[in-house]
């Protein structure tokens, strides 16, 4: 199962080697991980989303707090979040397709951000399942590239 | 004008935040980029041992911290020194000692361009480093290496290592910063859980066939004397680890031996059979196990005790968890204790005793072999002389048959099992404890691995007494072969052996052959009266084999016993 990890780390280089060096090293498999500073400069934050049983997760969990860089992991993973994705999506046209792809856009929420002769470039953000959707509903058109960012999440607040 | 005003130069900062940690030595190796840290230390109070080679500084500086549970502290250079303290590293993160690893690096302007002697040592020794620093600064110094002590013993121990650029040592005319430590995100787990402690107490006294796991973990507490009383209250019996050897002493009537590969066969018996299983600082290791954690102590309920909350459940299921400090959690269990009746362990005790009654190995007095050696050891250097062994044979024969009583008095390297780890070791605890005696107990494979620090032995007039079992090949491999390779012998003899003695003498020292049974004793004892180093060159048989063994992949009732 995928888990979603938050991560607060300290801000200074070879941190991100640290983290991900102990992923290598216990057999961990990163699904994604994205990291930026906070609004504490001498922290970021990393969201890491990981695979494995409950009993791996745990041992992750550990294994991360046990770094003198790590600050503090949780686990949003059934929580109630607010997670996101930006992807960036290059996708062919024609004549005979534009109108089709722009509609899709569309319904997705999608802005086009570039737009060349033969393929425009669409931003989309939204939970990883609406990409995917996106993703599947553009590819008969002739999906270029792509580029995701991986999730990032957030606790929602209390009611 | 006080120094910090006018400013100092950055090796000085160095050497006396070192001394503010308490740091009475340091095992070292000079170098290139070391020149300036060399140079201070002409005017510090700190005492420097020059090793031969920088594997044996880092082992000495582990030999000094296993004898005295202080941290240990070792210097190489950059690039070659560095590295060559890689192996030592890993033994110390392995066995959770705590080190302070000093290693020059290229000025800070040079660092990334592949200069002379420049490696990433950083990189290189995170995986078996506890936390690593590079300093940039020299004015961070006093607080890196305060940090670097509290987060190297703390916790569970293990070695942290901090890079010194060439120019941050040389830098004049530094005012360093506060020492003031900046660890938000370093935790120490050492609070016992109460409920859980109530509940440890009530299964401990349902059990009808309890069993007490020590290992290093009770050693880095201090925890031995608190397992003692609990022993001695609750009639438990205790196997051991390798790591936890001396925690309870072998002669103690509740003590069953060491547990696993090569544990006695009461205590691997005991454990499987056992319906509780208390674990105190040990990891399930896979010479426990068998490496099959599923098939370990699986009629008991386990408990398990340890610091570090990763090993909780990483190898074997347990069903109470206690993350802390074992001599606190053992201290706490006992005061829980009166609550509870004492567990009904007659019968277990006679089976325990039936058990070793028909499984202890007998061996034939009369003749040359390991453990009559170790028992005759025993007795004339007595169970509170400092044991250090090197990795094999002899290592296993040393932990079944050496009287140890005090934990402290045991260096081994166990996780790693690194080779030539027993004679730089001893340096260490020789020249961490000088009035104590110190015996090496080592086989001709392993001696070789480290013969050149006999010269640091010489130098330092080391009363250190060489127990050489030599049988002129490398045993253990021989013995794997012979059992679970059907007598194919590849690799194994060590036909250029030099004559140790003579090899001994070279460095005057003290060299005795042993080539007969009632030699032994004689040559021990004279080893013993000698107020110097003595290396007792002792010639055993090939065909000796350390018994029992767990064969790899099978269940710890499976011994081979002879």
């Amino acid at each position: 199962m995928l888990h979603t990890l938050a991560v607060l780390v300290e801000n200074n280089p070879g941190v991100l080697i640290r983290v991900a060096g102990l992923f290598t090293r216990r057999g961990y498999n990163i699904d994604s991980l994205t990291v930026c500073q906070t609004e504490d400069p001498e922290l970021s934050r990393m969201t890491i989303v990981v695979n494995g049983d409950d009993q791996i997760i745990e041992q992750v969990r550990n294994q991360l707090s046990k770094l003198v860089v790590v600050h503090s992991v949780s686990d949003l993973t059934g929580e109630s979040v607010v997670d996101r994705e930006l992807a960036l999506i290059r996708v062919q046209v024609s004549t005979e397709t534009r109108s089709a792809v722009l509609q899709t856009v569309d319904i997705f929420r999608g802005r086009v951000v570039d737009m060349g002769r033969t393929n425009i470039t669409v931003e989309l953000t939204g939970d990883i399942p609406k990409i995917d959707a996106f993703v599947h509903a553009i590819q008969p058109y002739g999906l270029l590239e792509l580029v995701r960012t991986g999730k990032v999440a957030i606790l929602r607040s209390e009611a | 004008m006080s120094e910090e005003r006018t400013g100092i130069k950055g090796a000085t900062i160095l050497l006396n935040a070192l001394q503010q940690e308490g740091v009475d030595v340091i095992f070292g190796y000079p170098g290139g980029v070391l020149l300036p840290l060399y140079d201070a230390l002409l005017d510090s109070p700190i005492r420097h041992v020059l090793g031969r080679h920088e594997q044996g500084v880092v082992f000495a500086a582990d030999g000094y911290s296993r004898v005295t549970g202080k941290v240990g502290v070792c210097l190489g250079t950059s690039g070659p020194g560095a590295t060559n303290l890689v192996t030592g590293i890993a033994n110390a993160f392995l066995d959770s000692i705590p080190l302070v690893v000093l290693t020059g690096q290229v000025s800070t302007g040079s660092i990334g361009s592949d200069s002379f002697q420049e490696v990433d040592i950083i990189g290189i020794t995170m995986p078996i480093t506890k936390h690593s620093y590079l300093v940039k600064d020299p004015r961070d110094l006093p607080r890196i290496v305060k940090e670097a002590f509290y987060i190297a013993r703390t916790g569970r121990p293990g070695p942290v290592l901090i890079d010194l650029p060439k120019d941050v040592l040389a830098q004049e005319n530094v005012v360093p910063f506060s020492n003031e430590m900046k660890l938000k995100g370093y935790k120490v787990f050492g609070q016992a859980n109460n409920g859980k402690i109530e509940e440890v107490a009530k299964v401990l006294s349902e059990s009808r066939k309890p069993v007490l796991y020590a290992g290093g973990g009770v050693v880095t507490a201090g925890a031995e004397d608190v397992l003692r009383l609990f022993a001695d209250k609750t009639a438990v019996p205790v196997v051991t680890t390798l790591m936890g050897i001396g925690s309870l002493p072998l002669e103690h009537p509740n003590s069953l031996g060491m547990v696993g590969m090569h544990g006695t066969v009461t205590a691997n018996y005991a454990v499987d059979d056992c319906d509780l299983l208390i674990a105190v600082g040990v990891r399930f290791d896979d010479r426990v196990t068998s490496g099959m954690g599923h098939r370990f102590a699986t009629k008991a309920k386990v408990i398990h005790i340890d610091i570090d909350p990763v090993e909780i459940s990483k190898v074997v299921k347990t069903e109470i968890q206690i993350v802390g400090d074992a001599r606190q959690v053992l201290a706490e269990i006992l005061e829980a204790l009166p609550g509870f009746a004492n567990p009904d362990v007659t019968d277990w005790w006679n089976q325990l005793r039936d058990w070793r009654k028909k499984n202890t190995i007998q061996y034939d007095k009369d003749r040359l072999t390991p453990p009559m050696v170790m028992e005759c050891l025993g007795e004339i250097a007595g169970g509170d002389t400092i044991v250090t062994t090197d990795v094999g044979q002899h290592q296993m024969w040393a932990a079944q048959y050496y009287p140890t009583v005090n934990p402290r008095n045991y260096a081994t390297s166990s996780g790693l099992g690194v080779m030539g780890y027993g004679l730089p070791a001893a340096i260490g605890a020789q020249i961490a404890r000088p009035k104590d005696k110190v015996v090496l107990i080592t086989g001709d494979g392993s001696f070789q691995m480290s013969i050149q620090e006999l010269g640091t032995i010489a130098q330092n007039k080391l009363p250190v007494k060489i127990i050489l079992l030599n049988n002129g090949v490398l045993g253990m491999v021989r013995q794997m072969q012979k059992m679970f390779y059907n007598e194919r012998y590849s690799q194994i003899e060590l036909q250029g052996n030099p004559d140790f003695v003579k090899v001994a003498e070279a460095y005057g020292i003290r060299g005795i052959s042993v080539n007969s049974p009632e030699q032994v004793r004689g040559a021990i004892e004279e080893a013993f009266k000698h107020p110097g180093p003595v290396l007792v060159d002792i010639t055993i048989s090939e065909h000796e084999n350390v018994l029992p063994m767990v064969p790899p992949g099978k269940d710890i009732t499976e011994m081979i016993v002879r």
